[in-house]
């Protein structure tokens, strides 16, 4: 098989698609955030937080949509720290942030070693199935790389067009996009910017820990160290590359999973020529180019990172 | 509900508010070792104990300390011009690689030369990483946070593939790690048989010297006024993105430092695991210290303590290590949040 047939064929798709998933929620959940006039750089640590508590949830006995309600829980109490330290006290979002990531790290990994203190390899659940859709799936190609995957990666996509549809069509969007763009305004339709702000952080944060849910529960069956691997800070420039619209967040994440997915299968075909980190870094790499290529034209909210006090000009 | 400036109150009051964040980063971590089934005061005695219980003791909390204050004053620096350099960890492995590139024998110069000669190399290849991400905001206006971020992936994946490849030690038994360095290239211990080495040293003079740097130069100066108000300092005149570069320059530096101290006087070669996060713990410490470049010194040997004493009362009580990065990140988060009450107030209406 060479480089070109490797496109052409349903397996790689449907790889491209499951990579995809994971950086959908975690993208739409950053993207809330940020068009709410929160950069929120828990993402990292937030999408550990989700994957360990689905996870575990399941590992101890709950089954896996009781996982991912716990674990969207859990990235929303740790949203609702980041938004309290962020929107009404007006922290640095750039301190806390990391910060958050930090804790929500440190305190995963805690509870792993306490709860699993003789484990030497990491225990495994029984994840989500594929179902694929009847009839759709049998498309060739296409149906099967979009209709033959987990219950989880159509949430992604649910979550996706939903997100769309809220912040464009409904009245809570558009008081979410102005809580962004021009805070004075919102207030001055007597809706609260710091309860608008701190829900779309926790709404936001949910979704980053249910994109840490899918790997544990879906594309992988076990929880490890480090195994968000730079995800969050990668979906922070997918949001950054669809300029701030869900649409075209979805399709970067789509690229991105579909350049991921292709560079795992050019590796094979390279016979180890080139050493494999070169592989593993493009990701990355393509992320910052990604980043270069739009940063001229952005059109980043106009709020993003300026706190909002009441009354204030 | 708004924050209101509060009237200026006394040293002694406002040394309260820091206090409190501390007590609350206590609490918490008591809250989990509770969790653990162990009694907070023994674990915190055997954490104290284990960092400063004895001369041993001590004199390993020194040496963690090290490469914290290099990436604590890297951060501190960078953060004080708000250019936000999350990108330490990979300046210190940049730092590292050409620590044991030009210390395994490729010159063969007295310690006396060839150490200040690695040193300022390290330091080049350091500030040439971070120029990068700031040449792309003052240019492109591309947020630095993302990019070096994303650059410490890359540049742990570069460091793993040099170690697999040309930087791999032929009689290493397959271990990914580098070759030792000639002996003229470590740095010297402090005390014969310690592992405290003057590495420590170098990292104090380096705090003295940007401490002078930020309050008694121009450069620092306008340093401040460009973290303080960018649109201000532009407006008096300060060329911003020049400053900025520069900033880069001296906190990549900085950060570089931290390597070429661990690899020359700690560890005598590289591996993949030669930080545990320095980087970002260099982001607890620069908070904690208020940005300030001494304070960073008492900041890094009291992360470095907690890390410490927590590893030996891990083996003792059985409370997870991990308890230490909790306290560390409780610790920012409470401080920063101790700092905003101690000038504003919550005033409900």
């Amino acid at each position: 098989m060479d480089a070109i047939e490797i496109l052409f064929t349903a397996t790689f798709w449907v790889a491209a698609i499951r990579i995809a998933s994971p950086l959908i929620f975690a993208t739409m959940g950053e993207l809330i955030c940020e068009r709410a006039g929160v950069l929120n750089l828990g993402i990292e640590g937030i999408m550990t937080v989700g994957a360990f508590a689905g996870w575990f949830t399941v590992y101890s006995g709950g089954d896996l949509w009781t996982g991912v309600v716990v674990a969207a829980l859990a990235g929303a109490s740790f949203g609702l720290l980041h938004a309290t330290l962020t929107v009404p006290l007006g922290l640095s979002q750039h301190v806390v942030g990391i910060g958050i990531t930090l804790l929500a790290t440190s305190l995963t990994y805690f509870t792993y070693r306490l709860a699993l203190p003789e484990v030497t390899s990491p225990p495994k659940i029984e994840p989500f199935a594929p179902l694929p859709i009847p009839g759709l799936s049998q498309i060739p190609i296409l149906g099967e790389a979009l209709f033959s995957q987990t219950p989880l990666t159509y949430l992604a996509f649910g979550a996706a067009a939903l997100t769309a549809w809220v912040l464009y069509r409904t009245p809570v969007g558009l008081a979410v996009r102005a809580a962004g763009e021009n805070p004075a305004a919102v207030e001055a339709q007597g809706i609260s910017v710091t309860g608008i702000r701190i829900g779309a952080v926790m709404v936001g944060s949910a979704l980053m820990a249910v994109g840490g849910a899918f790997l544990t529960m879906s594309a992988f069956n076990s929880f490890f160290f480090q195994m968000i691997n730079g995800r969050g800070w990668i979906c922070i420039a997918l949001v950054v590359f669809g300029s701030w619209r869900p649409g075209k967040a979805l399709l970067g994440a789509i690229l991105f999973a579909a350049f991921d997915a292709y560079q795992v299968r050019l590796q094979q075909l390279s016979g180890g020529v080139v050493p494999y980190q070169i592989f593993l870094m493009m990701p990355y790499v393509l992320s910052i180019l990604a980043l270069v290529l739009v940063a001229r034209r952005a059109t980043y909210p106009k709020a993003l990172m300026i706190p909002y006090q009441k009354g204030e000009r | 509900m708004r924050l209101e400036p509060k009237p200026t109150r006394p040293v002694g009051i406002l040394l309260l508010y820091p206090a409190a964040a501390i007590a609350a980063t206590l609490v918490f971590a008591s809250l989990l070792v509770l969790a653990a089934g162990a009694s907070p005061f023994s674990v915190f005695y055997l954490v104290a104990k284990g960092a400063a219980g004895s001369q041993f003791a001590l004199l390993e909390t020194l040496t963690r300390a090290t490469p914290l204050i290099f990436t604590g004053l890297a951060v501190a620096v960078a953060f004080r011009a708000r250019l936000w350099n999350i990108g330490a960890e990979a300046q210190l492995y940049i730092g590292a690689v050409v620590t044991v590139v030009l210390g395994t024998g490729l010159l063969p110069w007295p310690s006396f030369f060839l150490l200040p000669v690695i040193a300022f190399c390290a330091m080049i290849a350091g500030a040439a990483l971070l120029a990068g991400p700031a040449l792309l905001k003052t240019r492109f206006g591309v947020d630095e946070v993302v990019t070096t971020l994303l650059l410490n992936f890359i540049v742990l994946l570069f460091v793993s593939m040099l170690l697999e490849g040309p930087l791999k030690d032929p009689t290493g038994l397959g271990w990914p790690q580098s070759q030792k360095l000639i002996d003229a290239a470590r740095l010297p211990r402090i005390i014969q048989g310690k592992r405290l080495h003057y590495g420590f040293v170098l990292a104090l003079i380096s705090a003295l010297a940007i401490w002078v740097v930020m309050k008694k130069t121009t450069l620092g100066y306008e340093m401040r006024a460009v973290g303080h108000n960018p649109e201000a300092a532009r407006f008096a005149g300060i060329p911003v993105n020049g400053v900025l570069m520069k900033t880069a320059l001296l906190s990549g530096g900085l950060a570089a430092l931290a390597g070429f101290s661990e690899v020359s006087g700690l560890k005598g070669n590289l591996t993949l695991d030669l930080s545990p996060g320095f980087g970002y713990s260099g982001i607890v410490v620069a908070m904690l210290a208020m940005l300030n470049p001494l304070g960073v010194v008492f900041a890094a040997i009291f992360v470095a303590g907690i890390f410490v004493g927590a590893d030996a009362m891990s083996r003792s009580a059985g409370v997870p290590s991990y308890i230490a990065d909790v306290m560390v990140a409780t610790a920012l988060l409470t401080m920063v949040t101790a700092l905003l009450f101690s000038r504003y107030r919550l005033r409900w209406r």
